[in-house]
């Protein structure tokens, strides 16, 4: 930590001056405090358990205040996380918080990507921070930090030991976030069955390697509390917001037809030791572990992941800059090799196509010919047709008129005697018949 | 907070914003013990200040470093004739650890022997702006690697004392140049040195025509008037304004007035007390400087100064670090 730095820096040759008086730096803490207060402080809680835990009704507890929201079914289809951010004021300092609850989790009948949305959740929040670093124009300092600084992780009161789900999910987060795992719903377990089942669990953590968030014992302020709440880790806990007549105070507490069990007592349950480090000692502690391991240690990943190092292979320090400069050229270089292969190959498209229109033009041209041929073949057949019709007319209406001629004269002839004739015939007939 | 490294408590709004009501509480939760958190932290990682004293050689620059501080930061020199003056100007550095009551403190201060003592004085801010942008390079550098420390080493000014000497008529077109490029890089406290050879009237008339100077050229000196958060900020820092620059004496003797013994210049008129109001403006210097603005100037450096150092910088290299990280996914 720092300290040592300056302790170091004393011994390097930077010289601890005596002063000869009071020269006032000492208020500089209340400087800095002033300063975060008028600023306001941001604090964002992940809630990670099965539905139906106690979740919502713990973060009301904790905060003594009601926080909206309806308890989620268990018909989820998949894990989802609810985010709700709250303004908490406490004399004058003022308090963003944030509750992360998720919804749906253990519910599903195949649980193997339950742990997928949280943790895709805590990364993008370390990502939306790290982008925000690395702009240019960045205003960090009124920055809203949504990383996520400490998990709870709700275990369900079995009584005999962790799930598998908890433990995989468990070990999934404990690079990412401070987890601190709590007995949700305990006054469903009795004292020694609590006793066995918190040894069961921390000796589980231990064996399958989870880190859980250790509560810091460097600082002789807070080395003794801190010390003896490790020992109690995981806090079994109990929430409540109804308020009991206990003696002659009101009480939080959870009523049994076999008693009354109070939230705020430290022999029924560990709720109060939940608080006092979540809380009252350790929120600091939290937001400084968040940033300088878990976002440093994805900050890291991720950068490296982009291909950029500290050192080159001749261990001289590498500049950033330098590096996203060739990387920048390398990219820009690629872009335009894939834009001429592009363009290359719609050219080419473009001719074959053209190919293909003009065969079909020359197509139609030539149908188009042999159409006006055929058609003028027929009309002339259709012509000659029609000319020997008519010669064929004429000399039809020559005889006529000649037969008509020839008529006519011998009618003139022989029309009298047709018309004796006729009447000899008549006479004729007359005589026979009488 | 010292640096970007340690968890970035100040968070955007304010508490109450006017769109949401905060939270009722109905009981006490615990929240404000996060600041004896924030304080015991902070007595732990200790902190860090720069500072550096510009102006012409025999101001008393080095005897007011001594006086702030109270103790021997410098050993003053008296210049032997053997010395002869520098003929560039060099920076000097030097740092220490004071500590008190439990709090340590590390201060480095940085003096410039040699500004404005040449005959041709021109671009000799150019040293001084080369040292500031390159402890602003140096942070920067240490905030671009992958694996980066802890606690990022600050050795950024976060305050820059321009002494002004005592001619009594106006700024001289020297301190014109120099204030009017150093206050957009960092912090400038403008203090009239050596202010015993001004009597009060003098003093007053000397205030006003160097604000007067200051106004007509566009002059931010600190604290700026722009960088007021709230009305409290801007009445106290106007009650600051209305005094810049500052008329100090600096003495690092003691000697015997009314039983007393203060920090004084002895005279054959009298003894000139360093910390009597009524003398010299020294207290409101050391108020300004140590008791209320520390944390402020070096906020302002970090937030403002700094990233606008930074802005430059990553602009020069054509854009490739911000450009490269939006497309990449």
């Amino acid at each position: 930590m720092a300290a040592a730095d300056i302790a170091r820096q004393v011994g390097e040759g930077c010289r601890t001056v005596p002063l000869a008086g009071h020269v006032g730096f000492d208020s500089l803490p209340d400087q800095l405090v002033n300063k975060s207060v008028s600023q306001g402080f941001c604090f964002n809680i992940l809630c990670v358990g099965e539905t139906g835990l106690g979740k919502s009704t713990l973060m009301d507890t904790l905060f003594n205040t009601k926080f909206e929201g309806e308890p989620a079914t268990h018909t989820q289809p998949g894990v989802q996380l609810r985010s709700n951010t709250y303004d908490l004021q406490e004399s004058n300092v003022g308090l963003k918080l944030t509750i992360v609850s998720t919804v749906g989790f253990g519910d599903q009948i195949n649980k193997e990507d339950s742990y997928k949305p949280i943790v895709e959740f805590i990364d993008a929040q370390f990502e939306a921070y790290l982008q925000e670093e690395l702009k240019i124009r960045r205003v960090l300092h009124t920055y809203h930090d949504s990383r996520i600084h400490a998990c709870l992780y709700f275990i369900a009161p079995t009584g005999h030991s962790l799930k598998s789900l908890d433990l995989v999910t468990m070990k999934k987060l404990d690079s990412k976030v401070n987890i601190i795992p709590i007995i949700a719903k305990s006054d469903a377990i009795s004292k020694s069955e609590l006793t066995k089942f918190k040894i069961k669990i921390t000796s589980e953590l231990v064996s399958n390697g989870v880190q859980i968030y250790q509560f810091p014992t460097d600082d002789e302020s807070v080395a003794e509390i801190n010390g003896t709440m490790n020992a109690h880790l995981p806090f079994a806990v109990i929430g409540s917001t109804e308020e009991l007549k206990i003696g002659n105070k009101m009480m939080k507490a959870r009523q049994y037809p076999w008693g009354t069990v109070q939230v705020e007592n430290e022999a029924h349950c560990d709720f109060v030791k939940l608080r006092e480090m979540l809380i009252r000692v350790n929120m600091e502690d939290l937001r400084e572990q968040t940033h300088t391991r878990h976002y440093e240690l994805y900050r890291r990943c991720k950068l490296e992941e982009m291909g950029f190092k500290d050192t080159d292979p001749d261990s001289k320090p590498f500049s950033l800059q330098e590096t996203y400069e060739a990387k920048r050229n390398e990219f820009l270089g690629e872009l335009q090799k894939k834009e001429e292969e592009m363009r290359q190959m719609f050219v080419q498209r473009v001719k074959e196509k053209e190919a293909e229109l003009k065969e079909a033009e020359k197509e139609l041209h030539e149908k188009f010919d042999r159409l006006k041929k055929l058609h003028q073949d027929e009309k002339k057949k259709l012509e000659d047709k029609k000319k020997s019709l008519d010669d064929e007319v004429n000399a039809f209406k020559q005889r006529k008129t000649a037969a008509e001629l020839l008529q006519t004269q011998g009618s003139q002839a022989g029309g009298s005697q047709t018309l004796k004739r006729d009447k000899e015939k008549k006479n004729n007939l007359w005589l026979c018949t009488e | 907070m010292d640096t970007l490294r340690q968890s970035p408590s100040p968070c955007s709004s304010r508490p109450s914003s006017p769109r949401t009501p905060p939270f009722e509480m109905f009981g006490p939760v615990g929240i404000e013990a996060v600041l004896d958190q924030l304080k015991i932290k902070a007595m732990k990682t200790g902190f860090e200040f720069n500072i550096m004293v510009v102006g012409q050689s025999g101001l008393g620059k080095s005897t007011m470093v001594n006086t702030l501080f109270k103790s021997k930061v410098w050993k003053s020199a008296m210049p032997s004739l053997e010395v002869p003056t520098p003929q560039t100007l060099e920076l000097h550095s030097v740092s220490h650890v004071i500590e008190e009551k439990g709090l340590k403190l590390k201060l480095t201060v940085t003096d410039t022997p040699g500004f404005g003592d040449q005959i041709n004085n021109d671009k000799c801010w150019d040293p001084v702006l080369g040292y500031i942008n390159q402890q602003y390079e140096q942070y920067l550098q240490e905030e671009l690697l992958i694996t980066r420390q802890r606690h990022i080493p600050d050795t950024r000014v976060h305050c820059c004392v321009y002494f002004v000497p005592p001619t009594g008529h106006c700024l001289r077109p020297l301190d014109i140049e120099f204030l009017r490029r150093l206050c957009r890089t960092v912090n400038v406290v403008p203090v009239i040195a050596r202010a015993d050879s001004l009597t009060i009237e003098e003093r007053e008339a000397f205030r006003s025509r160097i604000q007067q100077n200051l106004k007509t050229h566009c002059i931010e000196v600190y604290p700026q008037k722009c960088f007021d958060e709230d009305i409290n900020d801007s009445i106290l820092n106007g009650k600051i304004r209305e005094q810049i620059p500052f008329a100090v004496v600096g003495a690092d003797q003691e000697h015997l007035v009314n039983g007393r013994c203060v920090l004084g210049r002895k005279t054959k008129w009298g003894i000139i007390e360093v910390e009597n109001i009524a003398h010299c403006e020294f207290l409101l210097l050391r108020d300004l400087l140590i008791r209320s603005h520390l944390q402020d100037l070096k906020d302002i450096t970090h937030n403002v100064h700094y990233e606008n150092y930074r802005v430059i910088r990553l602009n020069e290299g054509s854009g490739a670090v911000a450009q490269v990280v939006e497309r990449s996914p």
